[in-house]
C-alpha cells in the first residue's frame, strides 16, 4: 500500500512544488478517478489495469481544465484564495458523488481479486503486489520525466523561478495547468492500482488525502524522493498501527505524526521550507 | 555616547557566512550609513539587530540594554524599529490606518492613535493621501508610508533599509529632506543605502560591509577613497587601475 | 459610535419578531439563520480579521456541544452555567491549538491543515471514547423550562441565539475600534511589518483564536440545546466547518455585518435547494462548495465587498474624480 500512497503523494507534491498551492481537492479527485475505473469495469468490462491508458489521460485532461479554467482565474493572484477554491472543489466533488451514488460502497470482482501469491513466508494478495509494483513503476516514470525531458525541465524551472521562466519564453500558465494535470493523472494511475485491492465510496478520498498530506509533509513539500520514501514509510506505519490499535485509532496515529511533523519539522525529511 | 553597539555578530546560513564577526557602533543622534556591494549581508545584519533573525554568536546592545535575539516587537517598544527593503504596507488599509498601527505602540486608545497618525502624516508630507488605501500609492508614496509608520512608534533608532531604492531622481530629492528631518527631530538613523548621493550628503559616519565582513569605517569622503572599498565594489585591482588613470590625467 | 447604535437597532428589531409573528416557518428560519450567523461570525474573527484560515473550526463547535451535553447529563450542571463552561472550555481548546500552531510559526495552508487534522482527531476520539457516547452520541431528555434552557416555543431559542449573536457583533465591533483589532488586522495584512512596529504577532493571533473558539463553542452548545442530540460526526465533521467559513467569506471577511449577510444568503439557498430537490444527501454541501467557488471567481471580497466598491465609486463620482 505504501507505494500507492507514494504515488498519490507524488501528485500532491508536484502540484505543491510547482504551483505552491496545497491542493485540497486531491482526495476528491482520487475519488473521481476511482469511480471512473469502477464504471469502466462495470459498464464496459475493461480491466482496471488495462484502464490505465484511459483513466490517466482523462484525469490529466480534467486536471488541466480545472486549473486553467477555474483555479487560475479564481486565485486573483493570492495564495489564500487558491486554498479556498480547492476546498470548494473538493466539497462539490465529494457531495455530488454522495448525491449520485449515495454512500454505498462499491468494489469490483475480477479474476484475480482473491488470488494470492507467496513471498517467502508471507501470503500476500496478488492485487496488492501488482499495486506495489505498478505504483513504483509509474513513480519512476514520473521521476524520469521530471529530470530527463524538456517538459520536466520546464516544470522545474517554473517551480523555482516563475518570472525567470516566463522571460525564457515558457508559458507559465500552460505549465501550471500541465503540472496540475500530471498530478491528477498520477491519481488516475493510482486509482487503477487501488480499486482491485480496495473499494470506492464518496468519502474514500478523505482517508487517502490525509495520508497523502502526511506523506508530503513528512517527505518534504516539493521533494519527490521524499514523497516516495514517505509513502513507503507511512504504509508500514499504517499496517503496524492498524494491527496494534485497531483501524480507527490507527488513523489517529497517522494524524499525530502529521501534526508532529507540521510542528517540529515542517520542511520534512528532504524538502525546503517555502 | 553610542545608542547602538554591535559586538562580534555572526550568522551563517548553511554554507554561506552571511555576517562574520561584525562589530560596529552608532552614536546617539547621528545619521550613520551602512554600505556595501549586493549580497554583502547588510539586510541580514539589520535582521539580526532587530530580532527577525537569531545570531549564531555575538551581542547587540541598544540604549544600554542587551537585546540580542529579542523579539522585534519588544525592541520596538524599547525604541528600535526598522523598515524593509521591499516595502510592506498593510495594503488593504488606508494610509491613516497604516500609520495608526505604529502609533498604537504609545497610544492605546483608537481615537488618539488616529490623531497621532494624522500628525505624523503631516510631518512626512502624506497628509493629502491620508484616506487613500495603501495599495493605491506609488512606490515613493509607499516608502514614505513605511517611514511614517516607523516614525509613529516614537523610536529612538530607525533602521532604514534602502529607503531610496526604486525612486527616480526627483523623488530622491524629495525624500532626502524627510530623512534629514528625522535626525533633526532627534531620532538616530542607521541606513542601508546604495544611492551614493544620499550617503555623501547625509551621513556623518559610514560603515562598509563586503562578504559579511566590515572592511572600512569613517566619514563619507574617507570611505569612498579607501582602496579596499573601491575594490569591493569594482573588483580586484580596480583601485590600482583607478589610481593609474588619475595619475595619467594629472 | 455608529456601530453600537446599529447593533442595538438590529437586536431590538429582531427580538420583537417572535412577539408579533407566530408562523413556525418564519421563526424556524430566523432561528437557524441566526445560528448560521453565529458560526460565520466566529470564523470571521480569526479568518476575516486575523487572516488565519481554519478549515477545522468544527473542533471548537464540537467541544462546546459535548461540554454542554456532558455537563448536564453526567455532572448535573445547570444548562446556563454549562453554556458558560462550554465557552470557557472551547476557548481553552482554542488557546491550545493557537499556542501550538503559532509558537511553531504555522501559517496559511499549514495552519488550515493542522486545524483540519485536530478536528479529525477529536472526531475519531469522540467515536471511540465511552463518555462521549461513542458512535451513538449523547441525547438530552426533554424537560421544558426556562431554567433548563429548553423552551416550549421557538421564541425562547430565538432570544437565546440572538443574545449570542449580539455578543459576537459587539466583539466584532470592538475589533474594528480597538488597538487589539488594529494589531490583529496588521498581522493579517503583513505580519513582519507589524512585528517591526511593536505588535506581538503570536500572542495577538492566540487571543483571536481564543475569541473565535469561544463563540464557536457557544454555537455548539446552542445546537445541542435545540436539537437535544450530538454525535461525533455532527460535532466535529466538515459540515459545520464549511458552513462557518463559507458564510463568512460569502458575506465579506473582516466586516461587521458580512457574516450575517453571508449566513442568510447561504441559508436561503440551502432552503431553496431543499424545497426544489428534497432531502438529498450532500446537496447543501454541493451548494456551499459551488457558492464558494463562484464567490472566489467573481466576488472574492464577498457581498459586502460589492457594497463597499459601489460606495467608493459613488463617493468618487460625487467628488468629480
Amino acid at each position: 500500500m505504501g507505494a500507492v500512497y507514494a504515488l498519490i503523494a507524488l501528485g500532491l507534491t508536484l502540484i505543491y512544488g510547482v504551483l505552491h498551492i496545497i491542493n485540497f481537492a486531491h482526495g476528491a479527485s482520487l475519488m473521481v478517478a476511482l469511480y471512473g475505473v469502477y464504471f469502466l469495469k462495470q459498464k464496459l468490462n475493461i480491466d482496471p489495469y488495462l484502464a490505465l491508458p484511459i483513466v490517466a489521460p482523462a484525469m490529466f485532461a480534467f486536471g488541466y481544465g480545472l486549473q486553467r479554467i477555474v483555479i487560475n482565474r479564481a486565485s486573483h493572484g493570492k495564495d489564500e484564495n487558491i486554498l479556498l477554491v480547492t476546498l470548494g472543489i473538493s466539497i462539490v466533488l465529494e457531495n455530488l458523488a454522495l448525491l449520485f451514488f449515495k454512500s454505498d460502497t462499491y468494489s469490483i470482482d475480477t479474476a484475480y481479486t482473491l488470488a494470492t501469491i507467496s513471498i517467502g513466508p508471507a501470503v500476500v494478495p496478488l492485487s496488492k503486489v501488482i499495486a506495489f509494483v505498478g505504483a513504483l513503476a509509474v513513480s519512476s516514470i514520473l521521476l524520469i520525466i521530471m529530470h530527463r525531458t524538456d517538459l520536466g525541465r520546464a516544470i522545474r524551472a517554473v517551480a523555482k523561478e516563475k518570472q525567470g521562466a516566463r522571460l525564457m519564453g515558457i508559458d507559465v500558465d500552460h505549465v501550471y495547468a500541465l503540472s496540475f494535470g500530471i498530478g491528477l493523472a498520477c491519481l488516475g494511475a493510482a486509482a487503477c492500482f487501488l480499486l482491485p485491492a480496495y473499494y470506492v465510496n464518496p468519502l474514500v478520498g478523505n482517508g487517502f488525502v490525509l495520508i497523502a498530506f502526511t506523506i508530503v509533509v513528512l517527505g518534504g513539500m516539493g521533494s519527490f524522493v521524499g514523497a516516495l520514501l514517505g509513502g513507503l514509510l507511512i504504509g508500514v506505519v499504517e499496517s503496524i498501527g492498524g494491527l496494534v490499535l485497531g483501524e480507527s485509532l490507527g488513523q489517529v496515529g497517522i494524524f499525530i505524526i502529521f501534526i508532529a511533523v507540521l510542528l517540529f519539522r515542517p520542511q520534512g525529511l528532504f524538502g525546503s521550507r517555502q | 555616547m553610542n545608542l547602538l553597539s554591535v559586538h562580534n555578530l555572526s550568522r551563517t546560513f548553511g554554507a554561506v557566512h552571511a555576517v562574520q564577526n561584525v562589530s560596529m557602533t552608532v552614536p546617539r543622534g547621528s545619521l550613520t550609513a551602512l554600505i556595501g556591494p549586493n549580497g554583502a549581508g547588510k539586510t541580514t545584519l539589520f535582521s539580526l539587530i532587530s530580532g527577525f533573525s537569531l545570531p549564531d554568536s555575538g551581542k547587540v546592545i541598544f540604549d544600554g540594554k542587551d537585546i540580542t535575539g529579542q523579539a522585534p516587537h519588544r525592541s520596538a517598544s524599547l525604541g528600535l524599529t526598522r523598515t524593509f527593503q521591499i516595502v510592506q504596507p498593510f495594503a488593504a488599509q488606508t494610509v491613516r490606518e497604516n500609520i495608526a498601527v505604529g502609533a498604537h505602540l504609545h497610544h492605546p486608545k483608537r481615537s488618539e492613535a488616529l490623531r497621532s497618525a494624522q500628525a505624523v502624516a503631516q510631518r512626512v508630507g502624506l497628509a493629502a493621501l491620508l484616506d487613500k488605501p495603501a495599495k493605491d500609492l506609488t512606490v515613493a508614496g509607499r516608502k514614505r508610508l513605511e517611514l511614517a509608520r516607523a516614525l509613529a512608534t516614537q523610536p529612538k533608532l530607525i533602521l532604514l533599509d534602502e529607503v531610496l531604492a526604486g525612486l527616480n531622481p526627483q523623488e530622491i530629492q524629495e525624500m532626502l529632506p524627510v530623512v534629514q528631518g528625522l535626525v533633526e527631530g532627534g531620532i538616530t538613523v542607521l541606513m542601508i543605502e546604495h544611492v551614493m548621493q544620499a550617503v555623501m550628503n547625509l551621513a556623518q559616519q559610514v560603515w562598509v560591509l563586503a562578504h559579511g565582513q566590515l572592511i572600512a569605517q569613517g566619514t563619507p569622503s574617507e570611505v569612498t577613497q579607501n582602496p579596499q572599498v573601491i575594490q569591493a565594489y569594482l573588483g580586484h585591482g580596480a583601485a590600482a587601475r583607478l589610481q593609474k588613470i588619475s595619475q595619467k590625467t594629472q | 459610535m455608529k456601530d453600537i447604535r446599529l447593533i442595538a437597532l438590529f437586536t431590538v428589531t429582531v427580538a420583537l419578531i417572535p412577539v408579533f409573528i407566530r408562523s413556525g416557518v418564519v421563526l424556524n428560519f430566523l432561528m437557524m439563520g441566526l445560528y448560521a450567523t453565529l458560526l460565520a461570525q466566529a470564523w470571521n474573527v480569526l479568518g476575516g480579521f486575523g487572516g488565519q484560515f481554519s478549515f477545522g473550526h468544527a473542533l471548537f463547535f464540537g467541544t462546546g456541544a459535548y461540554v454542554q451535553a456532558i455537563a448536564q447529563l453526567q455532572l448535573d450542571v445547570n444548562p446556563w452555567c454549562a453554556l458558560l463552561l462550554a465557552m470557557a472550555v472551547g476557548s481553552t481548546v482554542g488557546a491550545f491549538v493557537g499556542a501550538v500552531s503559532f509558537r511553531f510559526g504555522l501559517k496559511g495552508s499549514y495552519f488550515a491543515l493542522i486545524t483540519l487534522a485536530f478536528a479529525e482527531v477529536f472526531r475519531i476520539v469522540a467515536l471511540s471514547v465511552p463518555f462521549t457516547g461513542a458512535g451513538v452520541g449523547l441525547m438530552l431528555p426533554l424537560r421544558e423550562a426556562t431554567a433548563n434552557m429548553q423552551f416550549s416555543s421557538r421564541s425562547g431559542y430565538i432570544w437565546l441565539i440572538l443574545g449570542l449573536v449580539t455578543l459576537a457583533l459587539l466583539m466584532t465591533a470592538w475589533l474594528r475600534h480597538s488597538r487589539f483589532g488594529a494589531y490583529l488586522q496588521a498581522v493579517r495584512d503583513n505580519e513582519d511589518a507589524a512585528r517591526a512596529i511593536g505588535v506581538n504577532a503570536s500572542s495577538t493571533k492566540l487571543w483571536a483564536t481564543m475569541m473565535s473558539a469561544m463563540l464557536m463553542a457557544a454555537a455548539g452548545a446552542f445546537y445541542f440545546q435545540v436539537f437535544q442530540y450530538i454525535d461525533p460526526g455532527l460535532a466535529f465533521g466538515p459540515h459545520t466547518s464549511v458552513e462557518a467559513l463559507v458564510g463568512a467569506i460569502v458575506g465579506g471577511m473582516g466586516t461587521l455585518w458580512g457574516p450575517l449577510l453571508g449566513a442568510l444568503v447561504l441559508h436561503v439557498l440551502s432552503d431553496l435547494t431543499r424545497n426544489l430537490f428534497g432531502q438529498l444527501p450532500g446537496i447543501s454541501m454541493v451548494v456551499y462548495g459551488s457558492v464558494l467557488i463562484l464567490i472566489m471567481l467573481f466576488l472574492p471580497r464577498g457581498i459586502s465587498g460589492v457594497g463597499s466598491s459601489w460606495h467608493t465609486l459613488f463617493k468618487n463620482n460625487r467628488q468629480g474624480l
